[in-house]
């Protein structure tokens, strides 16, 4: 049913992720460890087209993004990179526009998911997704997108400690949390009340469940990286118009020849 | 966005046979004087269905699992795209019903007058629902407007009320109010057409890069990286931008070919008798063809998906 589960008969659980813009290292690890459970898991396989030609195309289910932000406080230029996937959000218009009901959101842990065996493929839910989270699958004829590894964070057959999407494990960098947002105690939520986590474009009204948490701010009084090149330098001998060095600048002529 | 071609020929195609439909309907309803023979009721009637099921067989062809779509006809307490299908296949019970009773001898009666109000009211009704389609989507500023709906109604009115006078003619119908009303859904069209343009442009583009990746209040946000070296589905899909540049100049084509050829071509008809009528009425019937094609790929063309911002759009 793409009709959203009504109060009642949510649970009151919200699974989701926290992404954390200040630690994640831009490794995307995360999506390449997505890629390859995803790929042999639900609703698998996510196919690439021309995998290896000049012009590849394929569904993947977390993207990272990079970028550049301008300070405004006179220090340095920071760089942020940014994971994007589904958000599984409470209110989700991807859901309720699906004409079929193979999109829908589980009453029981509030994932959104795509049943394959539905799905149409009329892409009306990728227009309907502020976030970019669903991508078409050509090959297969239907929208993948995030389960939150719902065949990983229930299966009984894996290690407790890998009970748990497949990026979070994946992180090196320690940038990616889980847990059930909907539970004020849970891990999760107490990071997001901490850090001031937020919601990506919360005028759009679905309601992410995922947070992000916000870059910490620069330690203040603390030196410049800039500044501490030419000391460091210094340090190191150079420059100091000695003997030596007029010997070593000579002999590094005389050996680049 | 990128437009599908199949949605465009489906939209309006079928946005024409409903508008043909709708003035059958309602012409039964006030008692129009629709010319004797039952030849008029197979061309008219049957070009209306037939425009209506053809596209929406070609609807079908942008599907992933077309032999699933019948799946589409369930989720319509949620779905405009299920309502619309809900919708269209509905419509041919009344319009099915009032062809056979037409053809039957029965035309004139009350309820055959009843089955053209409801086919009419039907088509109404389906056209409203793919306006809505799109009407609905928040993520597209250009597509949420108010008046998208509204236009895919008099759009349909249109195109429909050019064909209807060119069949009138043909078939030799007294009277002109069948070019009068084809001049005044043309002019319809062109009110609101008008209007949309001018809200799409002065609205203010109030969506940042900074907005969407909540990075906005530690400054200015710049595209640092792309996630990946080739494009992907979402940029093919929602960041299409082609024609958008033209999309002046092909504002301007189809305000000619809508408002300069077809309502000229309609206006001299009234003008003009007989034969002469005919030819201008299937001038004036090409021209809406192709100025609503063209209207339905700027529409797509010119629309902006929110989630270009984290590819580095600027403003959406």
């Amino acid at each position: 049913m793409t009709s959203l589960p009504t109060p009642e008969e949510r649970s009151g659980k919200k699974l989701g992720l926290v992404i954390d813009l200040d630690t994640c290292v831009g490794c995307h690890a995360c999506a390449v460890s997505c890629k390859e459970w995803n790929t042999q898991g639900y609703s698998a396989p996510l196919t690439d087209v021309d995998a290896y030609g000049s012009d590849p195309i394929g569904a993947w289910l977390n993207r990272i993004h990079s970028y550049e932000v301008d300070t405004d406080d006179g220090q340095p230029n920071r760089t942020v990179h940014f994971p994007r996937s589904c958000l599984h959000c409470e209110e989700p218009a991807c859901v309720t526009v699906c004409p079929t009901g193979a999109s829908y959101k589980r009453a029981e842990d509030g994932i959104v998911l795509v049943n394959p065996d539905t799905c149409i493929g009329c892409k009306l839910c990728s227009w309907a997704c502020p976030y970019g989270a669903r991508e078409y699958d050509a090959s297969h004829g239907v929208m993948k997108k995030c389960t939150l590894c719902v065949d990983r964070i229930y299966n009984e057959h894996l290690e407790p400690e890998d009970r748990q999407p497949a990026c979070v494990r994946a992180c090196p960098a320690g940038a990616r949390h889980y847990g059930d947002l909907g539970d004020p105690e849970s891990s999760v939520s107490k990071l997001v009340a901490e850090r001031g986590g937020y919601d990506l474009l919360p005028q759009s009204g679905y309601k992410p469940v995922n947070k992000y948490l916000p870059p910490r701010p620069r330690r203040t009084g603390a030196e410049p990286e800039a500044d501490k090149a030419p000391k460091a330098l210094e340090a190191l001998g150079a420059g100091d118009g000695s003997l030596t060095e007029q010997f070593f600048k000579w002999a590094d002529k005389v050996l680049t020849r | 966005m990128h437009p599908a071609y199949s949605v465009i020929f489906f939209t309006t195609a079928s946005g024409a046979g409903y508008g043909l439909l709708a003035m059958l309907g309602l012409g039964a309803v006030f008692g129009a004087a629709f010319p004797q023979t039952l030849w008029f009721c197979v061309v008219a009637l049957g070009l209306a269905l037939g425009l209506i099921t053809v596209g929406l067989l070609s609807s079908t062809f942008h599907l992933g699992h077309p032999e699933r779509a019948w799946r589409a006809f369930s989720q319509w307490r949620s779905s405009w795209l299920s309502r619309e299908g809900v919708a269209a296949v509905a419509t041919y019970v009344p319009a099915g019903l009032f062809g056979l009773m037409w053809l039957g001898g029965w035309d004139g009666s009350l309820v055959w007058k009843l089955l053209g109000l409801l086919s009419a009211a039907a088509a109404a009704v389906t056209v409203w629902c793919t306006g809505m389609i799109y009407g609905c989507l928040t993520t597209i500023r250009q597509w949420s407007n108010p008046l998208v709906a509204p236009i895919y109604m008099v759009l349909s009115a249109a195109t429909g009320a050019v064909l209807f006078a060119l069949l009138m003619q043909v078939f030799g119908a007294g009277r002109e109010w069948h070019i009068w009303l084809a001049i005044a859904a043309l002019a319809a069209s062109g009110i609101l057409k008008l209007s949309y343009w001018r809200a799409i442009d002065t609205e203010p583009r109030d969506l940042s890069i900074g907005d969407a990746t909540g990075l906005g209040s530690l400054g200015t946000v710049r595209r640092f990286e792309a996630p990946h070296t080739q494009s992907n589905f979402v940029q093919r899909e929602m960041g299409y931008k082609v024609a958008r540049k033209h999309a002046q100049k092909l504002r301007m084509l189809c305000l000619l070919a809508g408002l300069g050829v077809c309502l000229a071509a309609c206006v001299l008809a009234l003008l003009v008798p007989g034969a002469g009528a005919t030819v201008l009425l299937l001038i004036a019937s090409l021209a809406a063809g192709f100025a609503v094609v063209v209207e339905r790929w700027l529409f797509f063309a010119e629309a902006q998906h929110v989630v270009t911002l984290f590819y580095g759009a600027t403003h959406a």
